[in-house]
């Protein structure tokens, strides 16, 4: 146990976290240079587009110390954005130390902040990195001042580095055998291993990511999962080069994966702990909670023949991801299609663009919503994530929505733009504190309805990026709603509906029906849209109808030319969903949330 | 280049006493108009070269067709060639294919070109149409366009054809231009431009249709990419009237042509009856056509080829025995479907619905009831003796019309 280091890095985005990981990798030398890929760890083409991390990664890194010991260096790659928060406080618990980087030229940032925090929960060894030394905007002595100014650390720790150009890496790693301390535990005790992810894998079922913190696990074994008691025999056990590796056992201070038949990953919860059947711990590691989806929408194939596959599909991807739900749903307008639960509009991003990429689909997502508690006359309570299935509001007595309790870190320049925010956005109940100064944290009650949709977004543009967000749900509140839907050339669009605070809906009906004139292209005849709330039209606009487009000549028999716009027109109409005879695109659905702040 | 002659139409046309059409592309130009993003040079030293290639073409594509009934020769600029080399060219082509009797022979000429000498020698050769390039009767917009001839000169010059017995004569006018007021953006406003354009194109109609030409087009003014015009345009230095504008253009224009006897019998052209161009049907009724010279296009029933653009690419390959195409393919019938449809509604005729059907397998009424009936109840399609017709409004919008 003591040759065994087990680390994550933690940066603000863009401050170089996978070149580091890809050049600790090469170091190394798990991967042979000629089959490096950039970004090696991020194997989804959509992670490395974005530049993002969204499924956890881990290799483990054989090292030959200096002080001429062996060891394994494991290294957890975490993914990045608050839809994912318990994901990563899953990660980090199963470390013992983290590389806090920090980018030369920019210095400390919103995320670097919001990581030390997370990092300081798990009392994990912090070894701050200041990367991309080269830069000739580099201004380390700043960066240094800020180590110690904002995040309070002893300037004494910290290493240099260019990732880039590999300059800096072996002392990263002397650093990670130094500092890290070993894993504790008793590879004797019952098991107890912590599930921080899990991958589905065609040939073998789920492959369960996870830390051993007691105990040991062997191919034979009969494990239970303590969340749902279920019970699998283990069929192999081992570690991660990039690829698995297949080891007799695991134990105590290892990370790992373990396959035991578990068929699907929503079998597994991640947090959850693993022990033995035939000799459990005496109680599970601390921290589970169960992930539940807060944002709800429906997905429908654009083409109804393509139903079917969408269905497929969607059983597939479960496979891999085991906080997205779904159910059979139906709209009057689109057909028929899923109701499905994400974990935020991140998560549903990715989950569409997954949909589309990976499985050739094209969908349409309706406006998302989050769940709603009705109380009815005959005291029934009703819980509607789906406007479709708003109550008679005749029979109504409660309405209640959702809040979140928001945390936000940011520079005190900031207070006053994101309070407005905060109220803005129905937040109440504020609280202020002064962490260090200069920087505040600030907490609100805010419905969750107001922060799904622009919410991140808008904080994050209020605070030129360097605020940081993070919130929990807490309870259901009294709250007046009512319930909007749009009409388009007098035809109800139900993917279009929305529940919205009484207060808001004049306001909410007039931006959905400006951002559907902006989404919606200009067609052959006029295409009117209007905002309804009981039968009342509250809002109106009407797109004017295009009288001339034919322009390219069909000149000399070239007809090719013409042929082939028109072709890439008729794809692009392909992606639209023709409702009556006017076809609105995919990004309507979700652009009638969005507030036009910019 | 031996036996193999790849793309001899496969099929007869629609309307089966069509015959096909012939296309010859003369690339050459006095200079370059500000608008023009159709390929031509300046450089005249290969004209010599350029006819020997031609000559060449035309023989590896002897028996391509048993005969044609049209013959068009466009450019560039045909009346840029030397008298003497167009009658000797016309000449050859008559030697290489069969052009029939009662042919319609179009060639292209430039206002600024025609002498009299010019126009008997087309006579004698037989040339019985002209298109005239004149583009505009205003001359601040044939400075701006980079014409070469003024207002006075092109009126002068649809004269002289009359008076040398040319009986069938078509205008080229274009319309949509920027105001030619001189102002940019900024000190200017967008409508102030759109009001003032339109007169201008109204007393350009006007001078036309007082010249009783047999036909006229009417195109729209696009931005080609490249073009010292867009450029312009780009730096705000001339403003293009709005969209609506635009329709109001088109829909006064087709007006104002119709009620003076001249039918709207496709998007940009207008016609005494019986004098529409029977070569340019050709292109919207999917019948076959051979185009040679450089960026000529070919159209053999099912396959679509088009020549090299570069004059030099051009001779050079004839001249080393290969085919100088650029690029050829081969329609589905989907492909096939969507011209139809797209060519289709550009005419005033429209389509067919029982010929679409059985060629395409589509009934349109059927499958695209709904969207038909709403089109037709906004006066954007009629349907009437089996065709699917696009109104006036409707033909503006024919792009649209074609993605339904």
């Amino acid at each position: 146990m003591d040759n065994i280091r087990n680390f994550s890095i933690i940066a603000h985005i863009d401050h170089g976290k996978s070149t580091l990981a890809d050049r600790l990798i090469q170091f190394t030398g798990v991967v042979e240079d000629r089959n490096f890929q950039d970004q090696i760890l991020d194997n989804m083409d959509i992670e490395r587009e974005r530049g993002i991390t969204i499924k956890s990664q881990v290799v483990s890194l054989p090292y030959r110390a200096k002080n001429g010991r062996s060891y394994t260096l494991n290294l957890i790659d975490t993914p990045g954005h608050v839809d994912f928060t318990y994901e990563v406080s899953r990660s980090l618990a199963s470390c013992e130390g983290v590389l806090l980087l920090i980018d030369a030229a920019q210095g400390v940032q919103a995320q670097t902040l919001a990581n030390l925090y997370l990092a300081m929960e798990h009392d994990l060894a912090i070894i701050p990195v200041i990367n991309k030394i080269d830069l000739p905007s580099a201004d380390v002595e700043r960066v240094l001042e800020q180590i110690d100014s904002e995040l309070g650390l002893d300037t004494d720790t910290h290493l240099k580095c260019s990732a880039k150009a590999g300059i800096g890496i072996e002392e990263i790693l002397e650093a990670i055998v130094e500092r890290i301390p070993p894993p504790k535990g008793d590879p004797a005790a019952p098991l107890a291993a912590l599930i921080f992810d899990a991958k589905y894998d065609s040939f073998r079922g789920t492959v369960i990511h996870c830390r051993i913190f007691d105990g040991t696990v062997k191919a034979g074994d009969i494990i239970r999962l303590v969340y749902n008691n279920a019970t699998h025999r283990v069929e192999e056990v081992g570690h991660f080069l990039l690829q698995r590796q297949k080891l007799d056992s695991l134990s105590a201070g290892d990370v790992g994966y373990i396959i035991a038949g578990v068929k699907t990953v929503s079998d597994v919860r991640t947090g959850d702990t693993i022990t033995l059947e035939n000799r459990p711990c005496p109680k599970p590691l601390p921290g589970f909670k169960e992930v539940k989806p807060v944002v709800f929408a429906s997905i429908y194939p654009i083409a109804s023949d393509d139903y079917t596959d969408l269905a497929d599909s969607l059983d597939k991807f479960k496979l891999n991801d085991a906080s997205f739900v779904y159910e059979k749903d139906s709209s009057a307008a689109l057909g028929q299609g899923f109701r499905c639960g994400f974990l935020g509009l991140l998560h549903l991003d990715i989950v569409q663009e997954r949909l589309e990429r990976e499985y050739d689909l094209s969908i349409i997502l309706s406006v998302p919503s989050v769940r709603y508690r009705f109380t009815l006359k005959d005291g029934t309570i009703l819980f509607v994530d789906n406007p479709a299935h708003y109550p008679d509001p005749m029979s109504i007595i409660k309405s209640e929505e959702p809040y979140i309790r928001a945390a936000m870190m940011l520079p005190e320049r900031y207070l006053g733009a994101v309070m407005k925010l905060c109220m803005d956005k129905r937040g109440v109940n504020s609280t202020l504190n002064y962490p260090s100064p200069g920087r505040a944290e600030l907490i609100y009650e805010v419905p969750l309805a107001e922060v799904i949709f622009d919410f991140y977004d808008r904080f994050k543009s209020v605070t030129q990026g360097y605020g940081s967000f993070d919130y929990d749900l807490i309870d259901y509140r009294e709250s007046s709603l009512a319930l909007l839907d749009i009409l388009v050339n007098g035809e109800k669009v139900d993917a279009l509906s929305q529940i919205v605070h009484r207060e808001r809906a004049r306001s909410r009906g007039l931006q959905a029906c400006e951002r559907l004139k902006e989404e919606i292209p200009r067609q052959m005849f006029k295409i009117a849209i209007q905002g309804v709330i009981g039968g009342e039209i509250i809002s109106r606009t009407t797109i004017s109808a295009f009288r001339k487009d034919v322009i390219a000549k069909c000149y000399g028999g070239d007809i090719s030319r013409k042929r082939k716009l028109l072709e890439k027109q008729k794809k692009g109409k392909k992606r639209m969903k023709m409702i009556g005879n006017v076809s609105i695109p995919q990004s309507a659905f979700l652009a009638v949330l969005k507030s036009d702040t910019e | 280049m031996n036996g193999c002659r790849p793309g001899h139409p496969t099929r007869r046309s629609q309307e089966t006493d069509d015959l096909p059409g012939l296309y010859i592309h003369i690339p050459f130009c006095l200079r370059k108009c500000a608008y023009c993003g159709f390929y031509s040079i300046t450089d005249h030293s290969l004209i010599p070269a350029f006819l020997s290639a031609l000559r060449r073409e035309m023989d590896h594509y002897q028996g391509w067709a048993a005969s044609f009934d049209t013959l068009y020769i466009g450019g560039g600029t045909p009346s840029v060639l030397h008298e003497g080399d167009l009658e000797a060219l016309i000449a050859d082509i008559r030697i290489a294919f069969t052009i029939t009797a009662d042919a319609e022979i179009t060639v292209e000429v430039n206002p600024a070109d025609i002498t009299d000498s010019l126009l008997a020698s087309l006579r004698r050769s037989g040339v019985n149409r002209l298109s005239i390039g004149i583009q505009s009767f205003d001359d601040g917009s044939l400075a701006l366009l980079g014409r070469r001839h003024t207002a006075l000169q092109a009126i002068s010059a649809v004269r002289r054809v009359r008076d040398a017995g040319f009986e069938n004569i078509g205008l080229d006018l274009i319309y949509g231009l920027p105001c030619s007021c001189g102002h940019d953006a900024a000190s200017c406003p967008q409508e102030q431009h759109d009001v003032a354009t339109y007169p201008s194109w109204l007393s350009t109609l006007d001078k036309a249709i007082g010249m009783n030409p047999d036909h006229i087009s009417c195109y729209q003014l696009t931005l080609e990419e490249g073009t010292p015009l867009a450029q312009k345009c780009s730096r705000g230095e001339v403003i293009l009237p709005e969209e609506s504008v635009l329709a109001d253009f088109f829909c006064n224009t087709s007006k104002f042509l119709e009620e003076n006897g001249y039918g709207h019998y496709e998007v940009s052209n207008f016609a005494h009856p019986g004098r529409e161009s029977r070569h340019n049907r050709k292109y919207w009724n999917h019948i076959p056509y051979l185009g040679l010279g450089p960026a000529a296009h070919s159209f053999s029933g099912r396959e679509r080829r088009w020549n090299r653009s570069s004059v030099e690419a051009y001779i050079s390959d004839l001249e080393s025995g290969r085919e100088p195409v650029e690029s050829r393919e081969t329609l589905s019938d989907e492909q096939l479907g969507l011209e139809a449809l797209f060519l289709g509604f550009r005419t005033r005729r429209g389509i067919c619905l029982e010929t679409f059907r059985s060629r395409y397998g589509q009934d349109l009424l059927a499958e695209k009831r709904e969207t038909v009936e709403r089109l037709t109840r906004e006066g954007l399609v009629e349907i009437r003796d089996g065709f699917l017709r696009p109104t006036r409004a409707g033909m503006a919008v024919a792009d649209s019309l074609a993605l339904i």
